[in-house]
């Protein structure tokens, strides 16, 4: 399999422009500039079938179509790196890695919507990567790739960073445009979509790290040799975080469509400590869980983690063993979920913390009767009821446990107590 | 708002009352604009903390990989329960959701920087470093 994301991080230098441009960085921003019309630039994204890699897969070009050309305000391109999906950590990488991909991605994007102002958005706590985008952002300024009338193209473009605080709900887009704007990172009900009303009510398009740092690679190398790796309807590599219970846990790049069990067993090296596996959750703690039988046949591509009832999500593969309790593992979730709700929607900011305490109480030995069609129906009643995807996001790990694991909660009910440790 | 807020918590350790209305009277807002956007992000004190404040994360890849013996360690060790400064003013222990270290589980943040791999053993040769 061919490294496209992850070609640069080995290099002691790739974090350096130096070290960029002599792996033959900024040549993809310096062919856009000198032959590519925007409309050209997006027909050619499109042409990759690139979709973004934050969580939601939305195909990349045709969100930069959305941007209306004739719009008289600023338009904004804003790199998402609030990275805090539960078991994700593959942006965090390439943030500390290869942050001049990232940048020079984030001025590909700007260019395609005729932006002349970029933001990238990263989590407060990335303290050490935010200090390593500054220095590659200062580089790329002084080396003429930023600021008026960029390598002589009489484009211009700055780019800005800007630390969250703490939150994350703003790693959902319009969360994350609030909170830039200075607010709380109350996400935003769409329509309208950020594309047409955004930043400060300007045309906004968002693209997730992995997805901006994709785009040099596919500008360079063309994007029919893109789209000649991976399925029907997911083109290109992934990045795969991989954490708990497994022999080798980290980041992975993997073309679409290779085989889940084959990645797990062989690639990832198996499950840690020469115990059974019970259960793995492919794409971040949203992301509903499956049994460790359900996994033959599964290919890590869009398509067949949907129809196999969960999704590719951002990534984040969390493995666990036998040794696993499962309504602890539920139970951990939702408090995360409670922590992190936003409390703007009802259904959310008060069924995310029912569900906590009920787990809490089952985990416990204090659960009673009625217990899980108490949680079933809350979650029923968050998803789908809420402005924004996190109420969806809350709510489909707690069923999908109690589902797929359903004799192990009834186990801690009848006895009071947990009866896995 | 945010940037404001981290000069702010610098210069004055942490966001008080006083800091929120010092903070609304230069940005010229509401002091309550101020203050809902203090209390909506974790990493903004409104009290004052420890030199070093450990945030160990507790979310389910660290939960897996043993994150509750690495709190009790911490706690046992510096004889303060989560949510509390040591008399000296040393530390202050909590805990905290997800920092994207999955891989390298279980971890923490003190103050700016990352610890990863945590054992219960070399967690507390990393705190007596700390001074």
């Amino acid at each position: 399999m061919e490294k496209i994301l992850l070609r640069n991080i080995d290099a002691p230098d790739s974090h350096t422009l130096a070290g960029h441009r002599s792996r033959g960085g900024y040549r993809a921003l310096e062919k856009v500039l000198r032959e590519m019309t925007p409309e050209k630039l997006i027909d050619e994204v499109k042409a990759s079938g690139l979709r973004g890699r934050g969580g939601a897969g939305f195909p990349t070009g045709m969100k930069w179509g959305f941007v209306p050309k004739d719009n008289p305000k600023p338009k904004y391109v804003v790199c998402n790196a609030d990275e805090s999906e539960p078991g994700t950590f593959k942006d965090r990488l390439l943030i500390e890695k290869d942050p001049h991909a990232i940048v020079e991605g984030t001025i590909i994007a700007a260019y395609a919507i005729r932006s002349h102002t970029a933001f990238i958005y990263i989590r407060g706590e990335m303290f050490y990567g935010a200090q390593v985008l500054e220095r590659a952002i200062d580089e790329a300024a002084a080396a003429g790739y930023l600021g008026k009338n960029i390598l002589g193209s009489g484009y211009d473009i700055d780019l800005i960073l800007h630390r969250g605080a703490g939150a994350y709900i703003c790693g959902e887009e319009t969360g994350l445009l609030s909170s830039l704007e200075g607010g709380k990172g109350w996400p935003k009900l769409k329509p309208p979509f950020p594309a047409t009303h955004g930043l400060f009510g300007s045309p906004t398009v968002v693209n997730n790290v992995e997805t901006l740092a994709a785009l040099p690679w596919i500008i360079e190398q063309g994007a029919a040799r893109y789209a000649a790796i991976g399925t029907e309807k997911s083109k290109g590599t992934k990045l795969f975080s991989v954490s708990g219970h497994i022999k080798k846990p980290g980041v992975y790049e993997v073309d679409m469509g290779y085989p889940f069990k084959k990645f797990l067993e062989e690639d990832c090296g198996g499950v840690a400590n020469g115990r059974k596996l019970k259960g793995v959750i492919p794409g971040g703690a949203s992301m509903p869980v499956l049994r460790a039988e359900e996994l033959d046949g599964i290919t890590m591509d869009y398509e067949s983690f949907q129809a196999a009832g969960t999704l590719l999500g951002s990534g984040g593969v969390i493995v666990m063993d036998e040794s696993t309790c499962m309504v602890r593992a539920a139970w951990n979730i939702a408090r995360f979920f409670a922590h992190e709700s936003c409390g703007q929607c009802s259904p959310c900011r008060e069924g995310c913390h029912w569900m906590e305490k009920i787990f809490n109480r089952i985990e416990h030995g204090a659960g009673r009767a009625g217990d899980l069609e108490m949680i079933l129906s809350i979650s029923g009643n968050i998803g789908g009821n809420t402005i924004c995807p996190f109420g969806d996001a809350a709510s489909w790990p707690a069923a999908a446990f109690i589902k797929k694991f359903r004799s192990e909660f009834d186990e801690h009910i009848a006895a009071g107590k947990c009866t896995i440790h | 708002m945010l940037p404001v807020l981290y000069l702010a918590q610098r210069e004055f350790g942490y966001i008080g009352p006083e800091v929120m209305d010092y903070v609304a009277e230069i940005m010229d807002v509401p002091v309550a604009r101020v203050y809902g956007v203090v209390t909506f992000y974790t990493m903004f004190n409104m009290k004052p903390i420890g030199r070093h404040h450990i945030q160990v994360c507790r979310t389910l890849p660290c939960a897996l990989a043993g994150s509750e013996r690495i709190t009790a360690a911490i706690k046992e060790k510096l004889k303060i329960d989560v949510g509390e400064t040591t008399p000296d003013g040393r530390f202050t222990l909590t805990e905290v959701e997800c920092l994207a270290s999955c891989g390298t589980a279980p971890m923490m943040q003190v103050n700016d920087d990352y610890y990863e791999n945590l054992t219960e053993k070399n967690v507390g040769e990393i705190l007596d470093r700390l001074k």
